[in-house]
């Protein structure tokens, strides 16, 4: 792999060129409407820029901070600590600004008009986002540190929410006005990718090793559940009702271990037919990839064929494994919204409701939520991954 | 030779099926409960496949396009300092569920063929990068000092060593964003987008297995012909290169 240290004969540019687009994806920012002001949740609403959406001229304070922000990222020396901090403040005054411009926005007691986030915000959010975890993946940070970020920003996030600091914003009301819905959302939602990991695992590390052992099965198993992998999600999560609504009804017993052809069990179904090809083949991958001399060594110490099976080459193999699970994990989060579609419950109904209404802040209500799922649980199983590979390992 | 063979087969019959629909009604008919149409007739079948098959093309074409672009730049000199960042970018982007980017784009869209467009161009966007960064960072040193040894400027360079060289990998992250891409296009559907996902969502409406089965059939078959497709032309161009197959 080539090393990209700067250390190279050009002359060292005075400006950070990744500071340059930030500022630039920043400055195009600013220009464009901070919030949407609408008269209720679906009409198109006006946008207000940054100046212009808070009260008195605490906007241009902000505009000001932000430029400030921006202009001191340009720096080509700058620390890259300093710049992490000036990419935290900026994300800081963003949504301090929202929530300000929605207070402010809002007539008291007024329970129709909304404030949503528009263009600007969200640009603004990517400007310093991607300056903070540019800096933060420059640092080189431990695993440690890098869980304790993960930690304090999910931390940070849960403080802005239960501060109430957004309250006003569009998002938020439309969440205060089905938080019971919401949690009960976000557990089906973990249920249907955590379980539909959990069954992946039960079924598919014994087939993987299965066609480990039985070279003769490997094309055919691998061969089936690509073709199951190609059939596009929409059809797959449909072609499941009526399959397991006959089999509820035909199968003495179905139905009493909670096979349905309604509910969470069809899209649940689904997605552990999505999960199965890459638990399989990165079990079979994963084994392959043991080095035979550590297999006749274990077999020179004596130990028998499962001995080595389970105590040497599993072992080995599981950095690759726990890799198919990252995969998968990741992989379901996002396509269990699709379960919405066909009342599997989730974050996927809030989505599609919001599709057919075309009620904006109801779409953000189920997408924002299972983006956040998404990242954490990719974010936190690459460090699992690091952490039980060997050094320098190549994991695929 | 013989899956050759059972691809071919399976071509003629997706085409036979798609150019006279009504003479395979009697396989769905099974499917159909009180006397429900076996065949989705409210858009002919081949014209929603085309509109399909045009919309993830278009989407692919420009995310080949700037992708390769960009992974091009910060493999050069000037775009260097872009490279920690441009990984970066990749790897949470692809964390990103494509309904949520699919839904996403609608705001700024409005319904219809753009917000699908747009989220599958984004979405494919990140294998391709991802694949052509692979390619261009691990090509042979010796080669590349052989070029520049000849006396090849940087863009002959590249046009006529590392690109050529790269091609096949390149490919292979096209091909995995034009399936996540046939994929993602029949849930555009949802958001008023002509495509195949519009017979899989009459069906779950109206509880007509013969809909979502015809649906996801015509999807799938396309799915693994594109890919198998795409298998060969990486194979033939490993070949031209020299390379011997990788697995």
């Amino acid at each position: 792999m080539a090393d990209t240290s700067l250390a190279t004969p050009v002359p060292v540019p005075r400006i950070s060129r990744n500071g340059l687009l930030f500022a630039l994806l920043g400055g195009l920012a600013l220009w464009l409407p901070l919030v949407q002001f609408k008269a209720n949740r679906i009409v198109a609403g006006e946008g207000l820029s940054l100046p212009g959406a808070l009260p008195g001229g605490a906007g241009w304070g902000f505009v000001c901070l932000v430029i400030l922000l921006l202009a001191a990222g340009l720096l080509y020396r700058l620390p890259l600590g300093w710049r992490l901090g000036l990419a935290l403040i900026g994300l800081a005054a963003v949504i301090l600004s929202l929530g300000l411009a929605a207070k402010g926005l809002t007539p008291e007691g007024n329970r129709v008009v909304r404030v949503a986030p528009a263009s600007g915000f969200w640009m603004l959010l990517l400007a310093f986002g991607l300056m903070g975890t540019d800096a933060l993946s420059r640092l080189h940070l431990s695993r440690k540190a890098r869980w304790a970020v993960l930690c304090i920003s999910l931390g940070l996030i849960w403080l802005c929410l239960a501060s109430g600091l957004l309250n006003e914003t569009s998002v938020m009301v439309e969440y205060r006005a089905r938080a019971d819905l919401f949690s009960r959302s976000l557990w089906q939602h973990l249920t249907l990718a955590f379980g539909s990991l959990a069954m992946a695992l039960l079924i598919g590390l014994p087939l993987g090793i299965m066609v480990f052992l039985i070279p003769k099965l490997r094309r055919g198993v691998l061969g089936v559940l690509n073709v199951l992998q190609t059939i596009p999600s929409l059809a797959l999560f449909g072609i499941m009702i009526p399959v397991f609504g006959w089999i509820a009804l035909n199968v003495p017993g179905a139905a009493q271990i909670g096979v349905a052809g309604i509910g969470l069990f069809p899209a649940l179904m689904a997605l552990f037919f999505y999960s199965l090809l890459p638990v399989v083949s990165n079990t079979l991958v994963g084994l392959r990839t043991v080095d035979p001399a550590v297999h006749d060594a274990a077999f020179g110490l004596g130990l028998t064929q499962r001995q080595v099976l389970f105590q040497v080459q599993l072992p080995l193999a599981l950095p690759v494994v726990l890799a198919a699970v990252r995969i998968v994990l990741v992989q379901n989060i996002g396509l269990a919204v699709i379960a919405g579609l066909i009342g599997g419950g989730g974050f996927g109904s809030f989505v599609f409701q919001g599709l057919n209404q075309t009620a904006m802040d109801l779409i953000l209500l189920g997408a924002l939520p299972t983006i956040l799922l998404a990242l954490v649980a990719g974010v936190a199983l690459d460090l699992m991954v690091e952490a039980i590979s060997p050094k320098k390992g190549n994991v695929t | 030779m013989i899956a050759r063979l059972i691809l071919a087969a399976l071509a003629c019959l997706l085409v036979a099926f798609l150019l006279t629909p009504q003479s395979f009604a009697w396989l769905f008919v099974p499917l159909t409960k009180n006397g429900a149409p076996p065949i989705y007739t409210q858009t002919g079948l081949l014209s929603l496949t085309l509109s399909h098959l045009g919309l993830v093309a278009l989407a692919s074409l420009a995310s080949t396009i700037v992708a390769v672009g960009l992974g091009v730049l910060v493999t050069r000199p000037a775009g260097r300092e872009f490279l920690p960042l441009a990984r970066t970018i990749t790897s949470i982007g692809q964390t990103f569920p494509p309904v949520a980017v699919l839904a996403l784009a609608v705001p700024a869209m409005g319904f219809g063929a753009g917000p699908t467009l747009v989220a599958l161009f984004l979405y494919g966007l990140l294998p391709i990068f991802e694949n052509t960064l692979t390619a261009l960072q691990n090509l042979p040193p010796s080669v590349i000092e052989a070029a520049r040894g000849m006396g090849l400027t940087r863009r002959q360079r590249l046009l006529q060593v590392e690109l050529p060289l790269a091609l096949p990998v390149i490919l292979a992250g096209v091909r995995l964003s034009v399936v996540i891409s046939l994929a993602t296009a029949t849930i555009g559907s949802t958001v008023a987008a002509h495509t195949l996902g519009e017979v899989i969502i009459a069906g779950l409406l109206s509880a007509n297995t013969a809909f979502v089965v015809q649906g996801g059939l015509i999807v799938g078959l396309i799915a693994v012909l594109i890919y198998e497709g795409f298998q060969q032309v990486e194979k033939a161009t490993a070949r031209r290169i020299g390379q011997m197959q990788q697995e």
